[in-house]
């Protein structure tokens, strides 16, 4: 190739928030179809959207539904004519939605959509919890969770790619911590729309689109007959997902020069006797607190989770099975469940369950409703950890921290 | 920015039974029941639509018995919608096509969508999000409710849009309580007509006058924007009577004045067929006496109870504002 043919690879730099940077995503991914409806703190994206196509920057069918339910029945038929399509959430707007997210996964249709994590009603919080994004974990939805503005703005083209991808068709759901994440600004770089295209290809459904020229009839009731080898497939999809997402991210890092892990962020891991673990922006307090713990000379390392569905369980193991303990920290309940502890920390067993030499796992939850998790916080989750690995013992506890008496 | 504006298609009206188009695209392939007028409504539905058509079907008799793996009576592009999703799966499909004609992503040509949605589905479940599609007027699309008056798919269950004192499977007439549902038939089109300023067409039908029905359903299309049609579709199962009188009951239904064919176009309202009749003065509405009777779903009727009944139907003549169309009255 000669070198004036090569395009340049142009990136800007903007002070925006994390619904922002997925509002620059959609633009650089020339969504389609795009539906908001009202709720914090996911609606600022909805906001940014909104400006960007009142300024002619961005050409799309811009929708206000009527409810969370319309707003994503909206994209899914939307994605059935092939429109690349964009929509999003917050806790019990997530909810509401609940029956049309379940035959988007269902149908295979490839949504992507934000979830501005927030703690479901009643009683009412803004603040984020990780409860509501997820309640799609088991349907067939893909879910991650990002940490910075630009991992958002990242992860969304990411995402687009990923979903439409003929080897997948899955939905997308990226979550986002509400306010810690959706609402401070930070420096972001912004690619440029050539560079967006070098990456990103065209949604294509072909023979699966609705058209007159293509005549298919889509949904069609199945019953007992066919229903479990169709599930089957969704799950076949789920796993090429898997297998597929290292490509992604390794394609995106040669375009873009960032993202290069992308199943789990690793801080201070390699010599590191202890984990903690967490989704999000969890990763900040957890980060700072694991540099003070190093300067007194305590190995603990930290892990940010970023994909559960499909869940990195081999690299997991590979990671974890180095350390003697690992310290789950839920944002998140499942009342009830083995251990009464939270998904992340009961899916974490689960996962380490059949290891020969397997790190004990200590169950937390904190900052849920969008609590302050405090570097001391996680120095006391730090502690617990470690006595658990030091006393050989398993600790079937899960300790709330921070509540009060 | 290219702004192309996609124009609906121009649907001419057919004249008369014979100038009706000879293709069919909802042909065998369904299992609904014996004197079913729902699957005649789809039938012709898409026969007054054509070929470049896409339709969304909601949740209720017409995907259930109509789409069933293996089987499809569809010619044309056909997708299953939730329940409450018709005016949603309208807005949505309309939506996408704008989109991926003006950005030069398809090829630009007026392409119908028509989704439909039962009683159930629209009057009860999917009113917000017809409503809301309603008031879309850049999209071209058309939501037919077509209304057994039950949730007849699972079971004969009442609906927002059941007649009083029905028998249903929700309300059966016990030993101690002879009428368990008490409440009036909602307004469907009525409310829609006067609920949605830019909704630019709603029109009720009945598929006994076929050739009326079909032409509303081009005049819908040719028309543009979201518009909405109500059809009244006699169920042999719900309604509980020998399927050879479908077209009857539906008939005598417009005929006691019970349910009014009429249209609304940009606002103006206009009677037509029997009910033109009617509203003319040149016929007389029906006692609804006999078409209570002829049907098992109003069985346990005692005469106080049809008295109600044609009472309720009398006030609808008498003292709306707008006969038949809006219950609103001067005092």
């Amino acid at each position: 190739m000669r070198a004036d043919t090569l395009v340049i690879p142009q990136e800007t730099e903007a002070l925006i928030s994390g619904c922002e940077a997925i509002a620059q995503a959609c633009k650089l991914a020339d969504v389609d179809v795009i539906t908001g409806y009202p709720i914090r703190p996911y609606d600022t994206v909805m906001q940014a959207i909104a400006k960007l196509i009142s300024n002619g920057e961005f050409d799309a069918e811009y929708i206000i539904a009527e409810s969370e339910h319309s707003q994503f029945e909206i994209v899914k038929h939307a994605s059935a004519v092939g429109a690349r399509v964009f929509a999003g959430s917050s806790g019990v707007g997530w909810f509401y939605a609940m029956e049309a997210l379940a035959v988007t996964a269902g149908l295979r249709m490839p949504v992507v959509a934000i979830v501005g994590n927030r703690a479901l009603d009643d009683p009412g919080a803004f603040g984020v919890e990780h409860n509501d994004a997820l309640a799609v974990r088991d349907l067939g939805w893909m879910l991650t969770w990002v940490d910075t503005a630009q991992e958002a703005l990242d992860t969304a083209l990411m995402a687009w790619r990923l979903a439409e991808d003929r080897r997948v068709l899955l939905p997308i759901a990226i979550g986002m911590d509400g306010a810690y994440l959706t609402h401070s600004q930070v420096l972001v770089k912004v690619p440029s729309q050539e560079m967006v295209e070098q990456f990103l290809p065209p949604y294509d459904r072909a023979e699966l689109q609705l058209h007159p020229d293509n005549p298919i009839t889509v949904a069609p009731q199945v019953n007992e007959d066919w229903l479990i080898e169709i599930r089957k497939q969704s799950d076949e999809a789920m796993k090429r997902a898997k297998s597929l997402i290292p490509d992604v991210y390794a394609d995106f890092h040669r375009t873009f020069g960032r993202g290069e892990s992308p199943w789990f962020e690793e801080y201070m891991m390699e010599d590191a006797e202890i984990a903690l673990l967490g989704q999000g922006t969890i990763a900040m307090p957890l980060k700072v607190a694991v540099r003070q713990l190093r300067a007194q000379g305590q190995k603990v390392g930290v892990v940010r989770l970023k994909w559960l569905r499909p869940f990195p369980t081999e690299e997991l193991r590979a990671t974890l099975s180095k350390v003697k303990a690992v310290g789950v920290i839920d944002r998140d309940y499942s009342f009830g469940s083995p251990f009464h502890a939270g998904v992340l920390a009961t899916e974490m067993r689960s996962a380490l369950y059949s290891l020969e030499k397997r790190p004990y796992v200590v169950s937390f939850i904190a900052g849920l409703g969008g609590r302050e998790v405090t570097a001391e916080n996680v120095i006391d989750m730090s502690n617990m950890t470690m006595k658990v690995a030091a006393s050989g013992k398993a600790d079937t506890e899960t300790h709330w921290i921070g509540v009060r008496g | 920015m290219s702004f192309v504006e996609v124009l609906p298609q121009i649907l001419a009206p057919f004249k008369g039974v014979k100038g009706v188009a000879l293709e069919e695209y909802f042909t065998s392939g369904h299992r609904t029941c014996q004197g079913c007028e729902s699957a005649l409504v789809m039938k012709l539905m898409i026969k007054a639509a054509g070929d470049r058509t896409i339709v969304l079907g909601s949740t209720g008799c017409m995907y259930v018995a109509n789409t069933t793996y293996y089987t499809t009576p569809w010619v044309v592009p056909w997708m299953h919608t939730q329940l409450g999703s018709s005016g949603s799966a309208a807005l949505g499909t309309a939506a996408a096509l704008k989109a991926l004609m003006r950005k030069g992503k398809m090829k630009s040509e007026p392409i119908n969508v028509i989704a439909f949605c039962g009683d159930g589905g629209g009057a009860d479940m999917g009113l917000s999000a017809i409503s809301a599609t309603l008031t879309h007027r850049d999209y071209n699309c058309l939501i037919l409710m077509y209304d057994n008056e039950s949730y007849a798919n699972t079971d004969i269950q009442l609906s927002g849009s059941t007649p009083y004192g029905a028998y249903t499977t929700f309300s059966p007439a016990g030993k101690v309580k002879r009428i368990m549902h008490k409440r009036w038939k909602k307004n469907m089109a009525g409310m829609m007509a006067a609920g949605h300023p830019e909704c630019r067409y709603v029109a009720t039908v009945c598929p006994t006058y076929a050739v009326d029905m079909m032409n509303r359903v081009r005049k819908a299309l040719t028309l543009g924007g979201p518009t909405f049609i109500h059809s009244l579709d006699p169920c042999p199962k719900g309604w509980d009577y020998d399927p050879m009188y479908s077209h009857e009951l539906g008939e005598m239904a417009i005929k006691c004045g019970i349910f009014p064919l009429y249209e609304v176009e940009d606002g103006k309202l206009s009677y037509y067929g029997q009910t033109k009749y009617l509203v003319e003065g040149r016929t007389k509405r029906l006692p609804v006496r006999e078409y209570l009777n002829r049907q098992g779903r109003f069985a346990h009727f005692l005469e106080e109870d049809i008295e109600y009944f044609q009472a309720k139907v009398d006030e609808m003549w008498e003292k709306w504002l707008l006969p038949g169309v809006l219950p609103l009255t001067k005092e």
